[in-house]
C-alpha cells in the first residue's frame, strides 16, 4: 500500500471517521454474515477473520486520515485437518480483502507443489513465475505447502520455488496475498526449517475438527443444495454413521461426509430402480432413506482400527 | 526519427501507470497480452521476437508489467511492444498493439530509389542506424 501524498493542507483530510459507516460501506458485513450463515462451526476461525477485518478497516481509516501506518502484512497460514474448510475460507478471505481494498481483483489461485516446482533444472523459476503472474491482484493459495520443502533431497527444486515465493511475498506485498495451508504438525515443521516464511506470515489461523452435530448439519446443507433431503430415520442414521466413521482411518471431516452422501445417492438410485414397480414421484426421487445409509460398509466393520480397510 | 507504429505512437511515450491502465482495459476485454521486442522497426518486419508466451489467463496488469520490466532489463535498447490478442471466434486477431519501449537512438527509415526497365523506379525503405 503506497503512502498517501504528504498532506499539504489539513482541510483535504477528514478529521473524524465513522467506523460503523465505513464497515457498512465496504461490504465487509455481507461477507462476514455470509461466512456465518453458510459455514457451519469453525468458531475460532470466524473470530480470527472478524478480528483481521477489524484491523484492516482501522488501518484503512488511519490511512484515510493521514496517520502514520505501516502496510499490514497479510500473508496467512491455515492449518487444520483435511476437510475442515481451509479452501472454502480462503475463497471468502479473498473476497473480504478485495472488499477492503487490500487486493485489486479478489480472485483465488489454488495451487499445490506440482504447479510450482519443475521437473528439471531451469524449469522451476518460469513455472513459479507463471503462477505468480496469474495470482497478481488476488490470493495465491498453496495447499499442502510443506511439500515444497523436501529436507531428504538437497537438490530438490522446491527450494528454488520457495526462494522466489519469499522474494515476491516481500516485494509485491501490495499485489498479492499468499495463503499457505496444510496439516498443523507438518506445517510447524515446515516453518521451523524455513524461518523466512514464518517471519513473513502474520496471521496463523487454526481450523478445528468439526464435532458430530456440526457434521450432521453440514450433511443436511450439502443435500439441500443438491435438492435432496433425509427422512427422519435417515437423519438419525447419518448421525450414527458420522460417529462410527470418525473412529475409522482416513477420516477427512466434511470431505468424508460429501463422499458418504455421494455413495448414499448412488444406493438410492439403485434402490429406486429395483423397487420401481409403479411410477415414482419427485418426493421419492429426492429422499434419502435410512436404508441408503445403513448399507455402508462403515456399519459392518467390527474392528474400527484396521488401517488397511477404508470405507 | 521517431517510429510511429500501433496505438498512441503520435503521443508522448506512455508512463508505466498509463501502460498499466491500458493493459487493464485489454484484460477487461479478455484479450491475451503478449510482449514482443525487436531491433528492426521496419514496417514490413511484422514478426518481432516474443518475450515468453502470450499471457492468456491473467486477472491483473501487474503480471504483464513484471514481464515488461524483465524484458526492458534484458533489451533496454530494443523496441518493445504489447500486443492484445482477442481469441474469440470471428476476431482471432490482434486488437491492439502499442510500443512501450524505444532505444535512446532511434534508427532512421531511409528511402532508396532504383532505376529499372524503362522509366520505372522502385522504391524501398531501409532502417539505418
Amino acid at each position: 500500500m503506497a503512502m498517501p501524498e504528504a498532506p499539504s493542507g489539513t482541510e483535504s483530510l477528514p478529521t473524524s471517521v465513522d467506523l460503523a459507516e465505513e464497515y457498512k460501506a465496504s461490504g465487509v458485513a455481507e461477507v462476514l454474515d455470509e461466512l456465518d450463515r453458510e459455514l457451519v462451526g469453525l468458531k475460532p476461525v470466524k473470530q480470527r477473520i472478524r478480528e483481521t477485518a477489524a484491523l484492516l478497516l482501522v488501518e484503512r481509516a488511519r490511512r484515510a486520515m493521514g496517520l502514520t501506518h505501516e502496510a499490514p502484512s497479510l500473508h496467512m497460514s491455515f492449518t487444520g485437518n483435511p476437510g475442515t474448510g481451509k479452501t472454502t475460507v480462503a475463497l471468502r478471505m479473498a473476497n473480504l480483502l478485495h472488499r477492503l481494498g487490500y487486493i485489486r481483483k479478489g480472485h483465488l489461485v489454488s495451487v499445490t507443489r506440482d504447479d510450482l516446482v519443475g521437473q528439471y533444472i531451469g524449469h522451476t523459476a518460469p513455472k513459479t513465475k507463471e503462477i505468480l503472474k496469474k495470482a497478481m491482484g488476488g490470493v495465491l493459495f498453496i495447499d499442502e505447502a510443506y511439500y515444497l520443502y523436501r529436507p531428504d533431497n538437497e537438490r530438490d527444486y522446491g527450494q528454488e520455488a520457495i526462494e522466489i515465493l519469499l522474494q515476491v511475498m516481500e516485494n509485491n506485498r501490495d499485489d498479492l496475498v499468499v495463503i499457505l495451508a496444510g496439516y498443523a504438525d507438518r506445517m510447524d515443521r515446515f516453518f521451523e526449517s524455513n524461518p523466512g516464511f514464518r517471519s513473513r506470515i502474520a496471521h496463523h489461523i487454526d481450523f478445528p475438527d468439526y464435532n458430530d452435530g456440526e457434521l450432521l448439519s453440514i450433511a443436511e446443507g450439502m443435500l439441500r443444495r443438491q435438492g435432496y433431503r433425509f427422512d427422519t430415520k435417515a437423519a438419525a442414521m447419518m448421525g450414527d454413521y458420522i460417529s462410527r466413521r470418525r473412529r475409522q482411518p482416513h477420516f477427512a471431516n466434511a470431505r468424508s461426509i460429501r463422499n458418504a452422501l455421494d455413495r448414499a445417492r448412488l444406493r438410492q438410485a439403485n434402490r429406486l430402480f429395483e423397487e420401481s414397480a409403479r411410477p415414482i414421484d419427485a418426493e421419492q426421487l429426492s429422499t434419502i432413506t435410512a436404508r441408503d445409509i445403513s448399507a455402508s460398509r462403515v456399519f459392518t466393520m467390527v474392528e474400527p482400527n484396521h488401517p488397511e480397510i477404508t470405507s | 526519427m521517431r517510429i510511429t507504429q500501433g496505438c498512441f505512437s503520435f503521443l508522448p511515450d506512455l508512463s508505466d501507470e498509463q501502460i498499466t491502465a491500458q493493459v487493464e482495459y485489454c484484460l477487461s476485454k479478455q484479450w491475451a497480452i503478449g510482449v514482443e521486442h525487436t531491433d528492426d522497426p521496419h514496417p514490413r518486419n511484422t514478426y518481432w521476437e516474443m518475450w515468453g508466451n502470450p499471457m492468456f489467463d491473467l486477472k491483473d496488469a501487474k503480471g504483464v508489467m513484471m514481464e515488461l520490466e524483465d524484458c526492458r532489463k534484458a533489451h533496454p535498447q530494443d523496441y518493445i511492444r504489447l500486443n492484445a490478442f482477442d481469441s474469440s471466434r470471428g476476431f482471432e486477431t490482434v486488437m491492439m498493439s502499442f510500443i512501450v519501449n524505444r532505444p535512446d537512438n532511434e534508427p532512421k527509415l531511409r528511402m532508396t530509389r532504383t532505376e529499372s526497365r524503362g522509366r520505372s523506379q522502385h522504391y524501398a525503405w531501409e532502417t539505418r542506424r
